[in-house]
Protein backbone atom coordinates (compact mmCIF):
# COMPACT_ATOMS: atom_id res chain seq x y z
CA UNK A 1 0.00 0.00 0.00
CA UNK A 2 1.51 3.29 -1.04
CA UNK A 3 2.02 5.91 1.99
CA UNK A 4 -0.48 8.31 0.44
CA UNK A 5 -3.44 5.42 0.33
CA UNK A 6 -5.39 4.35 3.41
CA UNK A 7 -7.13 0.55 3.56
CA UNK A 8 -10.84 0.83 5.43
CA UNK A 9 -12.74 -1.89 5.68
CA UNK A 10 -16.60 -1.98 4.43
CA UNK A 11 -19.90 -3.48 5.79
CA UNK A 12 -22.63 -4.59 3.67
CA UNK A 13 -26.59 -5.20 5.24
CA UNK A 14 -29.73 -6.51 4.20
CA UNK A 15 -30.57 -5.83 0.81
CA UNK A 16 -27.05 -3.94 -0.84
CA UNK A 17 -25.57 -6.81 0.70
CA UNK A 18 -27.39 -9.47 -1.23
CA UNK A 19 -26.64 -7.21 -3.61
CA UNK A 20 -23.01 -7.86 -3.86
CA UNK A 21 -22.90 -11.02 -2.77
CA UNK A 22 -20.77 -9.88 0.26
CA UNK A 23 -20.81 -8.63 3.47
CA UNK A 24 -17.74 -6.96 3.87
CA UNK A 25 -14.46 -6.02 2.07
CA UNK A 26 -11.23 -4.16 1.97
CA UNK A 27 -11.17 -1.02 0.00
CA UNK A 28 -7.42 1.22 -0.29
CA UNK A 29 -8.64 4.74 -0.66
CA UNK A 30 -6.28 7.99 -1.60
CA UNK A 31 -5.69 9.96 2.05
CA UNK A 32 -8.40 12.66 2.57
CA UNK A 33 -11.12 10.20 1.29
CA UNK A 34 -14.53 11.13 2.46
CA UNK A 35 -17.34 8.60 3.04
CA UNK A 36 -18.99 10.17 -0.47
CA UNK A 37 -15.84 9.71 -2.29
CA UNK A 38 -15.95 5.71 -0.85
CA UNK A 39 -19.49 5.44 -2.29
CA UNK A 40 -18.66 7.18 -5.48
CA UNK A 41 -15.70 4.48 -5.90
CA UNK A 42 -18.11 1.62 -4.84
CA UNK A 43 -21.07 2.61 -7.49
CA UNK A 44 -18.66 2.65 -10.37
CA UNK A 45 -16.93 -0.50 -9.16
CA UNK A 46 -20.33 -2.35 -8.36
CA UNK A 47 -23.34 -0.86 -10.37
CA UNK A 48 -25.76 -3.37 -8.48
CA UNK A 49 -25.61 -0.88 -5.48
CA UNK A 50 -26.64 2.04 -7.21
CA UNK A 51 -29.98 1.13 -6.65
CA UNK A 52 -29.69 1.54 -3.48
CA UNK A 53 -26.49 4.11 -2.28
CA UNK A 54 -29.31 7.09 -2.42
CA UNK A 55 -31.11 5.62 0.66
CA UNK A 56 -27.83 4.51 2.72
CA UNK A 57 -27.01 6.01 5.79
CA UNK A 58 -23.24 5.24 6.65
CA UNK A 59 -21.68 4.74 10.13
CA UNK A 60 -17.85 4.94 10.64
CA UNK A 61 -16.60 2.76 13.82
CA UNK A 62 -20.22 2.18 14.85
CA UNK A 63 -21.41 5.97 14.88
CA UNK A 64 -23.42 7.77 12.55
CA UNK A 65 -21.69 10.17 10.20
CA UNK A 66 -22.19 12.39 6.90
CA UNK A 67 -21.22 12.18 3.65
CA UNK A 68 -18.36 14.49 4.13
CA UNK A 69 -16.62 12.88 6.84
CA UNK A 70 -13.13 12.17 6.17
CA UNK A 71 -12.07 8.91 6.41
CA UNK A 72 -9.03 7.79 8.46
CA UNK A 73 -6.43 4.41 7.68
CA UNK A 74 -8.03 1.14 9.59
CA UNK A 75 -11.85 2.92 9.87
CA UNK A 76 -14.74 0.05 9.98
CA UNK A 77 -17.68 2.14 7.67
CA UNK A 78 -20.88 0.11 7.37
CA UNK A 79 -23.05 0.84 4.57
CA UNK A 80 -26.45 0.85 6.54
CA UNK A 81 -30.01 0.83 4.01
CA UNK A 82 -33.22 2.35 5.88
CA UNK A 83 -33.78 -0.06 9.44
CA UNK A 84 -36.71 -2.16 10.03
CA UNK A 85 -36.14 -3.78 13.62
CA UNK A 86 -39.08 -3.95 15.90
CA UNK B 1 -27.23 -8.78 33.56
CA UNK B 2 -27.37 -6.96 29.79
CA UNK B 3 -29.16 -4.50 29.49
CA UNK B 4 -29.53 -4.19 25.90
CA UNK B 5 -28.65 -6.89 24.38
CA UNK B 6 -28.85 -8.32 20.29
CA UNK B 7 -29.77 -11.98 20.49
CA UNK B 8 -30.53 -15.61 17.96
CA UNK B 9 -31.92 -16.72 20.84
CA UNK B 10 -35.35 -16.97 22.13
CA UNK B 11 -36.57 -13.94 23.96
CA UNK B 12 -38.87 -14.03 26.85
CA UNK B 13 -40.58 -10.93 28.37
CA UNK B 14 -40.33 -12.40 31.86
CA UNK B 15 -37.09 -13.32 31.69
CA UNK B 16 -36.03 -9.29 30.74
CA UNK B 17 -38.63 -7.85 33.45
CA UNK B 18 -36.35 -9.76 36.02
CA UNK B 19 -33.24 -7.93 35.07
CA UNK B 20 -34.97 -5.05 36.04
CA UNK B 21 -37.20 -5.82 39.15
CA UNK B 22 -35.23 -4.35 42.31
CA UNK B 23 -37.06 -3.22 45.81
CA UNK B 24 -37.25 0.71 44.44
CA UNK B 25 -39.32 -0.26 41.59
CA UNK B 26 -42.75 -0.09 41.69
CA UNK B 27 -43.76 -0.58 38.02
CA UNK B 28 -42.37 -1.96 35.25
CA UNK B 29 -43.84 -1.00 31.82
CA UNK B 30 -43.12 -3.19 28.62
CA UNK B 31 -43.48 -3.64 24.86
CA UNK B 32 -43.59 -6.78 23.48
CA UNK B 33 -43.17 -7.40 20.10
CA UNK B 34 -44.54 -10.36 18.16
CA UNK B 35 -44.16 -11.77 14.55
CA UNK B 36 -47.40 -11.02 12.93
CA UNK B 37 -49.23 -13.97 10.44
CA UNK B 38 -50.76 -10.82 7.91
CA UNK B 39 -49.11 -7.67 6.87
CA UNK B 40 -50.48 -5.57 4.44
CA UNK B 41 -52.68 -8.63 3.11
CA UNK B 42 -50.35 -11.11 2.52
CA UNK B 43 -49.23 -14.45 4.91
CA UNK B 44 -46.30 -14.24 6.61
CA UNK B 45 -44.14 -17.55 6.28
CA UNK B 46 -41.37 -16.35 8.54
CA UNK B 47 -39.15 -13.11 9.07
CA UNK B 48 -35.76 -13.76 8.72
CA UNK B 49 -33.50 -10.43 11.10
CA UNK B 50 -30.36 -9.24 10.78
CA UNK B 51 -28.47 -6.79 12.42
CA UNK B 52 -25.30 -4.87 12.61
CA UNK B 53 -24.84 -6.33 16.20
CA UNK B 54 -22.54 -4.09 17.97
CA UNK B 55 -23.74 -1.29 16.83
CA UNK B 56 -27.48 -2.09 17.08
CA UNK B 57 -26.41 -2.72 20.63
CA UNK B 58 -24.84 0.74 21.32
CA UNK B 59 -27.81 2.55 19.65
CA UNK B 60 -29.91 0.24 21.94
CA UNK B 61 -27.95 2.08 25.28
CA UNK B 62 -28.21 5.28 23.47
CA UNK B 63 -32.05 4.95 23.72
CA UNK B 64 -31.73 4.07 27.07
CA UNK B 65 -29.51 7.17 27.96
CA UNK B 66 -32.13 9.43 26.28
CA UNK B 67 -35.12 7.76 28.02
CA UNK B 68 -32.78 9.14 31.41
CA UNK B 69 -32.62 12.37 29.90
CA UNK B 70 -36.00 12.93 29.32
CA UNK B 71 -37.26 11.23 32.45
CA UNK B 72 -34.87 11.51 34.98
CA UNK B 73 -37.71 9.44 37.07
CA UNK B 74 -37.14 6.20 34.96
CA UNK B 75 -35.00 3.83 36.63
CA UNK B 76 -33.80 1.38 34.15
CA UNK B 77 -34.56 0.35 30.31
CA UNK B 78 -33.42 -3.06 29.06
CA UNK B 79 -34.03 -3.40 25.21
CA UNK B 80 -33.66 -7.44 23.68
CA UNK B 81 -33.84 -7.89 20.17
CA UNK B 82 -33.73 -11.03 18.66
CA UNK B 83 -32.13 -11.76 15.43
CA UNK B 84 -31.91 -14.58 13.15
CA UNK B 85 -35.05 -16.49 11.42
CA UNK B 86 -38.40 -15.97 13.43
CA UNK B 87 -41.97 -17.53 13.33
CA UNK B 88 -45.17 -16.85 13.47
CA UNK B 89 -46.46 -15.79 17.17
CA UNK B 90 -42.53 -15.57 18.05
CA UNK B 91 -40.80 -12.74 20.40
CA UNK B 92 -39.10 -9.98 18.36
CA UNK B 93 -38.63 -7.69 20.78
CA UNK B 94 -39.20 -6.96 24.42
CA UNK B 95 -38.41 -3.46 26.32
CA UNK B 96 -38.97 -3.00 29.43
CA UNK B 97 -39.30 0.85 31.17
CA UNK B 98 -39.08 0.47 35.06
CA UNK B 99 -39.25 3.50 37.82
CA UNK B 100 -40.90 4.20 41.46
CA UNK B 101 -44.32 5.20 39.78
CA UNK B 102 -46.03 4.16 36.97
CA UNK B 103 -46.88 7.12 35.11
CA UNK B 104 -43.78 8.27 33.22
CA UNK B 105 -43.30 4.34 31.65
CA UNK B 106 -45.79 4.25 29.85
CA UNK B 107 -44.21 7.54 27.63
CA UNK B 108 -40.83 6.23 27.92
CA UNK B 109 -41.69 2.78 26.33
CA UNK B 110 -43.53 4.24 23.46
CA UNK B 111 -40.07 6.40 22.67
CA UNK B 112 -37.99 3.34 22.80
CA UNK B 113 -40.12 1.40 20.24
CA UNK B 114 -40.24 4.76 18.20
CA UNK B 115 -36.34 5.10 18.36
CA UNK B 116 -35.78 1.50 17.75
CA UNK B 117 -37.36 2.02 14.45
CA UNK B 118 -35.51 4.90 13.67
CA UNK B 119 -31.96 4.50 14.50
CA UNK B 120 -31.00 1.03 15.01
CA UNK B 121 -29.27 -1.11 12.55
CA UNK B 122 -31.32 -4.14 12.73
CA UNK B 123 -33.14 -5.39 9.00
CA UNK B 124 -36.34 -7.34 8.63
CA UNK B 125 -36.80 -9.59 5.56
CA UNK B 126 -40.37 -10.84 5.24
CA UNK B 127 -40.41 -14.14 3.37
CA UNK B 128 -44.16 -15.30 2.08
CA UNK B 129 -44.64 -18.60 0.33
CA UNK B 130 -44.21 -16.97 -3.20
CA UNK B 131 -41.56 -14.32 -2.21
CA UNK B 132 -39.25 -12.21 -0.07
CA UNK B 133 -38.66 -8.39 0.37
CA UNK B 134 -36.75 -6.20 2.90
CA UNK B 135 -38.77 -3.95 4.77
CA UNK B 136 -38.67 -0.70 6.48
CA UNK B 137 -40.89 1.51 7.70
CA UNK B 138 -38.60 4.48 6.57
CA UNK B 139 -38.21 5.19 2.85
CA UNK B 140 -37.13 8.68 3.08
CA UNK B 141 -33.31 7.40 4.17
CA UNK B 142 -33.04 7.53 7.75
CA UNK B 143 -31.69 9.42 10.84
CA UNK B 144 -28.99 11.56 8.77
CA UNK B 145 -30.85 11.65 6.17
Amino acid sequence: MAHDQIRISVKFFAAPREALGTDEMDVELPKGSTVKDLIDILQDRYPALEIYTRFLNVAVNRAYVGMQTTLEDGDEVACLPPVGGG
Amino acid sequence: MKLFEITTKAVSADEVLARLVEPSVGGVTAFVGVVRARTDGRETDHLLYEAYPQMAEEQLRQIGGEIQDRWPSIREVAIVHRIGRLEVGETIVVIAVSSAHRQETFDATHYAIDRLKEIVPIWKKEVWEDGQAWKSEDHRGGPTG
